[in-house]
């Protein structure tokens, strides 16, 4: 357990230095910081002092050291868009972001898995042929077009939701709410559907699959030789199997629902950090590019981690030692 | 004939429709009693049926499988068409299964006990802690040491022979008066099947349990079955107590099929093989669907079917007459 905790956090680290000398790197190679911060007609000692100031006077490996260093201590610079710390443009809009991904997560989750399961016990019903073709459409369908259309349908035509931006928030120790609202809530819907629904149909899938593979197998033959419940052999072993595999898969996917947030998060205005990094590419604002990076690898990464501590919580073969008791 | 028999089997049919609407049949009227307490082996080629048949009686046939004629009869009620339910409840009930392979028969995420309390519970009006006691009891009983310690472990930290004792466990949970054992050691190493026949031998002498013993290993039969039956392409061509059978086989398959087993005292390259090999299921000879292999067959094999009849102390079906039968030159025929 120490050994596989110790692996994975030391992969974890070294996935996040690397992203983070991506990061670093487009300080170096995308656009000239010194000209956007002084601007065009500044004197050549404006420009020295702000190099300094910017510390990119410096050697390579140091300026990383230092980037390093910052960035741990939630320091990463300054947005050259605003020109105030990127951390806290950051802290502003994170919990918007956070919260919508969040809700797709559930969502994508509790719809995925529960419509997979559905659609692989009743294979031949004329509902899981439905879900089957509608989920084809939900691949296919790039995430804009999904939004304009929610919005077309239930703000425009129904006028039933809001098409943009969080509704009423509310301030909660610094972070804002939009849960605590009935607009907050409301202009949730459709962006949670918008950002949801492909890792809906896409976990649906696999479930579907996983299960009816599990559904052969010899156990669960064997399960039902015994004479249990149909309930205890679907929900209780085929299930919990199912859910193995899926379990690594679906962490990957709910991972990039934060990089996908930013097409939501545009679509619907939805003021996160999506919205935010958009906005810093238009200005070629590094510092803010850099840090959303930075901060979706570690979303990533921390996901993941939780993901394989979950499937070794569940697995009880990976828990074995090697002084595993033979008799 | 004063009692029931325990199970009474009657022109069972199981057919498969398949999607081309052809009807493949792959046990075709077989028909055989048990008693309380007796073993029936169940023998013959791979694909004669043996699994279908066990499948079919304990209602684990899988769709589009179904039985097409006959009843099956358990003291006497008859069973083949209960509902899902009441069928459910006999499963691990009153009819035990165990099957082949134990490394993938158990479910690997959960500990033994907790699939044994679980079978148990499904069956029997326990607490938990009584279901546990009587778990740790069906454990000890099977042979597993320090089960009241290794109840809590998980599959994979079983041998193969262990396991397998595990799912005999799994398949005595609430006292069922049948097990069918489809190959219970055949994928086991040969040290560890001798233990596995041993436990069964046992667990049916002390409970007075009925067995249906499907295997390949005549030595397994020899060891544990009283009677056995020899299915050809989805017929019994010859059932009767073992050693007629085994030593005195009166059907031409039968007499092959014995043939073929290594007899240690015979040398090596005497084995006999019968020429040709089970039809498929799209294409039973009709007659006698042994008749393109017999080395003995009649005109009449070829037209009609024969239907089972009393030899000696077995049934037989087929057209020889019961001198031919009997003569024991016909062994040889076959074999050449
Ligand atoms: N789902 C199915 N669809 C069509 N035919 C099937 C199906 N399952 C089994 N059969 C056929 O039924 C026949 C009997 O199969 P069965 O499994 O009973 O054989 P067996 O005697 O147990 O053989 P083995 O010794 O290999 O286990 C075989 O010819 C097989 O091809
Ligand atoms: S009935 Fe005819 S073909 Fe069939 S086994 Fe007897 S002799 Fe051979
Ligand atoms: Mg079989």
């Amino acid at each position: 357990m120490i050994a596989f905790l110790i692996r994975r956090i030391a992969q974890a680290v070294l996935v996040m230095l690397v992203v983070g000398f991506v990061a670093f790197s487009m300080f170096r190679f995308v656009g000239d910081p010194v000209s956007i911060m002084v601007g065009q007609e500044a004197t050549a000692a404006d420009r020295a002092a702000m190099a300094e100031r910017l510390g990119i006077d410096r050697p390579f490996p140091v300026q990383f050291a230092r980037f390093v260093g910052n960035a741990l201590n939630g320091d990463f610079g300054i947005s050259y868009r605003v020109g105030r710390p990127v951390m806290d443009l950051i802290q502003e809009r994170l919990p918007a972001t956070l919260e919508l991904a969040l809700c797709a997560a559930m969502f994508a989750l509790v719809f995925g898995i529960g419509a997979g399961v559905y659609t692989a016990l009743h294979r031949d019903g004329a509902l899981s042929h439905a879900a089957m073709t509608l989920s084809l459409i939900g691949v296919s369908l790039p995430t804009f077009l999904i939004g304009i259309g929610l919005i077309f349908l239930f703000s425009v035509e129904l006028n039933w939701l809001p098409s943009f931006g969080r509704g009423q928030v509310v301030d909660v120790g610094g972070w804002k709410s939009g849960f605590l609202t009935q607009s907050g809530l409301r202009s949730l819907v459709l962006p949670t559907i918008t950002l949801g629904l492909f890792q809906m149909t896409l976990i649906m899938r696999l479930v579907r699959s996983e299960m009816l593979e599990v559904l052969r197998t010899d156990y669960i033959k064997f399960a039902r030789a015994r004479g249990l419940h149909d309930r205890a052999i679907h929900y209780g072993h085929a299930l919990k199997n199912t859910l193995i595999p899926v379990i690594t898969l679906m962490g990957i996917r709910l991972g990039s629902l934060v990089a996908f947030a930013i097409i939501t998060e545009t679509v619907f205005q939805w003021p996160g950090v999506g919205f935010l990094f958009v906005a810093s590419v238009q200005a070629v604002d590094v510092p803010m590019m850099a840090s959303y990076l930075v901060l979706v690898a570690a979303f990533f990464v921390v996901v993941n981690l939780v993901v394989d501590l979950a499937y070794y919580r569940v697995d009880p073969r990976l828990r074995t030692d090697h002084a595993t008791a033979r008799s | 004939m004063a009692e029931a028999p325990l199970l009474s089997v009657k022109d069972l049919v199981v057919e498969f429709p398949t999607r081309r609407g052809l009807v493949l049949r792959a046990v075709d009227g077989v028909s055989f009693e048990l008693r309380q307490g007796e073993v029936l082996g169940l023998v013959g080629e791979s694909g004669a049926g043996k699994s279908i048949t066990g499948a079919a009686v304990i209602g684990l046939l899988e769709p589009p499988g179904r039985i097409a004629g006959g009843e099956v009869r358990l003291k006497g009620e008859r069973i083949d068409q209960l509902d899902r339910g009441a069928m459910r409840r006999v499963r691990g009930g009153r009819i035990g299964m165990v099957f082949q392979d134990p490394l993938t028969s158990l479910n690997p995420l959960y500990t033994v006990g907790q699939q044994l309390v679980e079978t148990i519970q499904t069956h029997l009006p326990l607490s938990p802690a009584q279901a546990r006691q009587r778990a740790v009891d069906l454990l000890v009983e099977v042979g597993i040491p320090a089960a009241e310690r290794r109840i809590d472990s998980y599959p994979h930290e079983f041998s193969g022979g262990m396991r397998q004792r595990v799912i005999i466990a799994l398949a005595l949970a609430a006292e069922p008066e049948l097990v069918i054992a489809d190959e219970p050691t055949t994928a086991l190493d040969v040290s560890v099947q001798a233990q596995v026949i041993a436990v069964l031998k046992r667990l049916c002498r002390e409970k007075n349990m009925a067995i249906i013993l499907i295997t390949h290993d005549m030595g397994v039969i020899a060891e544990l079955a009283h009677r056995v039956a020899v299915m050809y392409a989805g017929r019994i061509v010859e059932i009767g107590p073992v050693r007629d059978v085994v030593k005195a086989p009166r059907h031409p398959y039968t007499r092959g099929l014995m043939g073929s087993i290594p007899d240690p005292a015979a040398e090596a390259d005497r084995l006999t093989q019968i020429p040709g090999a089970m039809p498929r299921l799209n294409a039973i000879p009709s007659g006698c669907a042994f008749n393109p292999r017999c080395a003995s067959v009649l005109d009449r094999c070829r037209r009609e079917r024969p239907s089972a009849r009393v030899v000696g102390s077995s049934e037989v079906a087929c057209w020889l007459d019961d001198e031919q039968l009997r003569r024991s030159d016909l062994q040889a025929v076959v074999a050449r």
